[in-house]
C-alpha cells in the first residue's frame, strides 16, 4: 500500500483533536456550573445537552444544515458578516463532532462534580480562596479522574462521528474525508482493501485509547488507595 | 355521557381491532423486500400502493440505497427478494456472481442527467459545457466510484473536459438524494442528477441536460435475488414494474 493517502487519518486527528478541547472546556464549565445551582428548569437544560446522545446522526446533521447552511440561521450570517462558509469545510466536521461528543463529556463531568465532597470546597472558602481558586485547586484535581474519562470517550466519539459530519461538511477527498467516511465510500465502491486498512487503523485507535483509560484509572485507583494521591 | 357508554366504545373498538387481524391473517401474507435505488424512492413507494391494492396477499417493503452498497449488502448476504439497480454495473457484479435468479434480469426504465442549481439562484448557464469553475465554489456530484449517478456525472464531465478544472469544487454525494439536498438547501451552487430527481422537487430548477452520448445508457436493470423465498411473487412485481400500468407510474416522476 505505497500509495496510500494518509490524510483521512491526519484529517481525524485534527478534527477530534480540536473537537475535543472544545468539548472539554465547555463541557467542564457547564457541568461546574449546574453543578452547584438548582433552578427551575434545570432539568430541561440537562436534557437538551444530553439530547444529541439520544437523536440519530441524520436528525443532528439536519438540525446543523439548517443552523449552518449558507441560507440557515446561523450560516447566513457567518457568511455576511465574517465570510466565513462552515457547511463544507474541516470545521463543519468539527462542529458536528463537537454537538455530538458534548453530551458524553457533560455527563462525565456532571457525575464527576457530583460526587465530589463539599465540605473541603467550603472548607477552602472559609478560608477565604477565591472561586476561582477552589475550583483550580481542589474542585478540578479532584474531579480529574471523571473528567479524564470524559475527555477520552469524547475524543473516541469524535474521531468515529460520520452521520452527522457527511450531511455537514460534505465528502471531499483531501479536505472532509475523515476516516469514517474514507471507510464508508470504500466499501460502497467495492474497494476491499482500502476499506480494510482503515477498519484496522481505527480499530487499533479506538482500542488502543480506551485500553490507555482502563489502565490509568486502574493505576490512579491503587494510588489513591495506597494513598500517595 | 356516561362511563358506560365510553366503556362499550371501546369494547367496540377492540372487538373491530381483533377483526381486522384474525380477517388479515386468513390469508398468507407475503413479504417481499426490495432492494432498491435510492433515486426510485418516490415513484415505488406510489407503486406499492397500487401493486398491493391488486395482490392482497403481498406485502413490498423497500430498502432504498444508492445501488453500489445494496449490492454489497446482497452479497454478504442480507435478506433481499428483488434488487432494483440504477445502474448496469451493479447488475453485472450480482449476475456474476451467480447472485440472480437467471431469466428473470429485465431492463425496465431508463433515465437522463441533468444539471441543477437552487431555484433562488441567478447562476446562468445554459448547458454542460457553460459551466465556468471559477464562478462556482461547490459543485455537487455523486461520488464517482460507487454511486452510478457520480459514474455517469464523470464520464459527461470527461467528455466535455471539465472534470480535471472542477476537481477541487466537487462535493461528493453519498447517493442521488443527497447531491440534491445539497442543491436545495443552496449550499452547493450546481448539481448532477437524475432527471427524475428534479422532477420531484420544487427547490430546483434544471439548467441543461447531458446529451446521451456523452455518458453510458442510463438503464435500470431488476432481477429476482436467488436467495429469495418468494420466486413467484417476486416474479409478480417485476411484471407490474415492466407493465403499461407500472410504466406509467415511473413515467409519472421523470423517468423515461
Amino acid at each position: 500500500m505505497s500509495t496510500t493517502d494518509y490524510t483521512p487519518l491526519m484529517l481525524s486527528l485534527k478534527i477530534a483533536g480540536i473537537s475535543t478541547v472544545i468539548v472539554f472546556i465547555t463541557g467542564v464549565f457547564f457541568a461546574h456550573l449546574l453543578s452547584r445551582k438548582q433552578f427551575f428548569g434545570k432539568s430541561v437544560i440537562e436534557s437538551l445537552f444530553l439530547l444529541p446522545l439520544v437523536l440519530p446522526p441524520t436528525v443532528v446533521g439536519f438540525g446543523l444544515l439548517i443552523l449552518f447552511g449558507k441560507k440557515g440561521w446561523i450560516g447566513s450570517l457567518l457568511i455576511e458578516w465574517f465570510d466565513v462558509q462552515i457547511v463544507f469545510t474541516w470545521i463543519g466536521a468539527v462542529i458536528a463532532s463537537v454537538v455530538v461528543s458534548f453530551p458524553l463529556m457533560y455527563q462525565s463531568a456532571s457525575a464527576a462534580f457530583g460526587s465530589l465532597d463539599s465540605r473541603m470546597q467550603n472548607a477552602a472558602r472559609t478560608m477565604g480562596a477565591s472561586e476561582w481558586k477552589v475550583f483550580r485547586t481542589i474542585t478540578f484535581p479532584l474531579a480529574w479522574p471523571g473528567l479524564l474519562a470524559g475527555l477520552v470517550l469524547s475524543f473516541a466519539r469524535g474521531l468515529g462521528e460520520f452521520g452527522a459530519t457527511l450531511m455537514l461538511a460534505g465528502y471531499i477527498p483531501g479536505k472532509t474525508d475523515t476516516i469514517p467516511m474514507a471507510i464508508y465510500f470504500a466499501v460502497e465502491s467495492g474497494q476491499m482493501e482500502k476499506a480494510t486498512f482503515w477498519v484496522v487503523i481505527i480499530v487499533a485507535l479506538g482500542f488502543s485509547t480506551i485500553m490507555w483509560l482502563n489502565w490509568w484509572s486502574r493505576r490512579n485507583m491503587e494510588r489513591y488507595k495506597n494513598g500517595h494521591t | 355521557m356516561s362511563k358506560k357508554f365510553w366503556n362499550c366504545l371501546v369494547c367496540l373498538g377492540l372487538l373491530l381491532i381483533t377483526a381486522g387481524c384474525s380477517a388479515g391473517e386468513s390469508e398468507e401474507q407475503v413479504e417481499v423486500m426490495i432492494s432498491a435505488a435510492a433515486s426510485l424512492t418516490d415513484a415505488l413507494t406510489d407503486m406499492k400502493a397500487s401493486f398491493e391494492s391488486e395482490h392482497d396477499n403481498i406485502t413490498l417493503t423497500f430498502n432504498f440505497g444508492s445501488s453500489g452498497k445494496l449490492v454489497q449488502q446482497i452479497e454478504q448476504g442480507a435478506p433481499s427478494d428483488i434488487f432494483l439497480s440504477a445502474s448496469k454495473k451493479d447488475m453485472d457484479t450480482l449476475e456474476e456472481g451467480k447472485l440472480l435468479l437467471e431469466g428473470t434480469r429485465v431492463d425496465f426504465t431508463a433515465n437522463e442527467l441533468v444539471l441543477i442549481t437552487n431555484k433562488d439562484e441567478l447562476l446562468t448557464v445554459d448547458s454542460f459545457e457553460d459551466i465556468d469553475p471559477s464562478t462556482i465554489a461547490h459543485f455537487a456530484i455523486g461520488e464517482p466510484e460507487g454511486v452510478p449517478v457520480g459514474r455517469y456525472t464523470k464520464e459527461v464531465l470527461e467528455n466535455i473536459g471539465l472534470w480535471d478544472p472542477l476537481q477541487d469544487k466537487m462535493v461528493l454525494g453519498s447517493d442521488v438524494r443527497q447531491v440534491l439536498t445539497h442543491v436545495e438547501m443552496g449550499n452547493a451552487d450546481l448539481g448532477v442528477v437524475y432527471s427524475s430527481d428534479a422532477k420531484i422537487s420544487d427547490k430546483v430548477k434544471v439548467l441543461a441536460v447531458a446529451s446521451a452520448e456523452w455518458h453510458g445508457p442510463i438503464v435500470y436493470p431488476g432481477a429476482v435475488v436467488s436467495e429469495t423465498k418468494h420466486p413467484e411473487e417476486a416474479k409478480a412485481f417485476l411484471a407490474y414494474l415492466t407493465s403499461d400500468k407500472g410504466k406509467e407510474i415511473l413515467k409519472k416522476y421523470g423517468f423515461k
